[in-house]
């Protein structure tokens, strides 16, 4: 990570001014690292909550503040610090079926779909920026509610992020009282979730269905291949215009002509990539550019 | 707008979930126990009750074993909402025709999403 005290080196600050002056060096140091490492910038909502989601961290280490923890890291080669630092700075929000209607498409109108064009009979899916998994995990119970459907299926879902913490706990699968009530239906809680102490843990089956990978989305080595859906949904909105074009360059690269992508609400292909374009079929999605001419196209042959 | 009644013999709780249900533009009624929520379901027919488990005169399983008695109409959704946290009760819940389980404590986000699953916001 490139980090130079030109911007400010932290003092310990004396009086309220220097203080503040002081951890607003600090926070731009510290929002830095954040960015070398993942593109990701920090708005000013997520600023303003940067000591308390640094507390942990600070506590783990002895650092009395913000402006000692950029000090160690300006002074120090310390890996596991940067490391834990980008961890706790990242946004790791997610639930359950997100968006509701989005994971009701998914069901009804994206997943039968690939199962009537896929000759080979495989699925291939990846959640790029899956935080701590909830969004795979919900693909995957779906699949499975309609395994039906899928036997004798080849499936792949990766999914990637690159919090190590998150993967770590998607991994593991345990997910708190709080988690699993949102956006879970409580059949499906019964069904693939055990009680683990106060916590719920997602069972062993529904687990090794999902491939998690601590990746960067600006050097991804966990896609290969392509996809037949990708999700990428919250995760740029924290990213510059450039560093967009990046990320759809490379979910371009692990698509197909027939391939859905999914983005947050709010977020847009429209001047971000030549890539892709509004699906005409699934709404809120998007299709490869090729596709969509060629669906027009079909259609119009149709109507003839 | 839709109803929904809150069930609780726990004034703070049907506060707090009078709060949050109204915010979501939903409009709300109480009963403080499931007999008093027989009566109510029987006067105003609502979308949905938010039902706690533990309550006096009539508990939250009661009620849900006299709900086809009592010739609705239209049967409201059920979300029981307790703090009889463990496996066995949720799976006794929805067995007994529970529509889905919140699990106490809850916020806006949990309430919110359960009353997305049953369809009724």
């Amino acid at each position: 990570m490139a980090m130079t005290p030109s911007s400010g080196t932290p003092s310990s600050g004396s009086g309220a001014s220097a203080s503040g002056a002081s951890s607003r060096s600090a926070a731009r140091i510290l929002s830095g690292l954040l960015e070398a490492r993942t593109g990701q910038i920090l708005s000013e909502n997520r600023a303003w909550r940067m000591e308390t989601a640094l507390k942990p961290v600070l506590r783990a280490h002895g650092l009395a503040d913000m402006d000692a923890l950029a000090a160690r890291l300006l002074t120090r080669k310390d890996p596991a610090l940067e490391n834990a630092v980008v961890n706790a700075l990242l946004n790791n929000e997610s639930s359950f079926f997100r968006d509701l209607q989005i994971f009701d498409m998914i069901h009804r109108q994206i997943l039968p779909q690939i199962h009537a064009q896929r000759s080979d009979r495989t699925l291939r899916i990846w959640s790029a920026g899956c935080s701590t998994g909830q969004e795979a995990y919900s693909i995957a119970i779906q699949i499975s509610n309609a395994m039906a459907r899928w036997r004798g299926w080849r499936i792949e879902i990766l999914a990637t992020d690159i919090s190590t913490a998150a993967i770590d706990q998607a991994k593991a699968g345990i997910f708190t009282q709080m988690d699993v009530q949102r956006g879970l239906a409580v059949g499906d809680l019964i069904k693939w979730f055990e009680p683990s102490g106060d916590d719920w843990c997602a069972n062993p089956a529904l687990r090794q269905m999902i491939d998690f990978r601590t990746d960067n989305l600006f050097d991804a080595r966990a896609p290969m291949g392509e996809y037949d859906l990708l999700l990428c949904r919250n995760v740029l909105l924290y990213f510059t215009p450039e560093r967009r074009q990046d990320v759809f360059r490379l979910l371009a690269r692990h698509s197909h002509a027939r391939s859905v992508l999914l983005l947050g609400a709010g977020e847009t292909v429209i001047g971000h990539s030549e890539d892709f374009v509004p699906h005409p079929e699934f709404r809120g999605g998007y299709g490869r550019r090729i596709e969509a001419s060629s669906l027009a196209q079909a259609s119009v042959h149709r109507a003839l | 707008m839709k109803n929904c009644l809150v069930v609780d013999d726990s004034k703070v709780i049907r506060k707090v979930a009078r709060h949050i249900l109204e915010s979501l533009d939903l409009s709300v009624s109480e009963a403080v126990d499931g007999r008093d929520a027989l009566t109510q379901c029987e006067a105003s027919a609502p979308d949905v009750v938010l039902l706690d488990w533990n309550m006096p005169v009539m508990s939250g399983m009661e009620f849900l074993q006299a709900l086809p008695g009592a010739g609705l109409a239209a049967r409201p959704k059920i979300i029981f909402c307790t703090t009889e946290n463990g496996i066995s009760h949720i799976k006794a819940a929805v067995e007994a025709g529970a529509d889905e389980y919140v699990m106490k404590p809850f916020d806006r986000e949990t309430l919110e999403s359960k009353l997305a699953i049953v369809g009724v916001i």
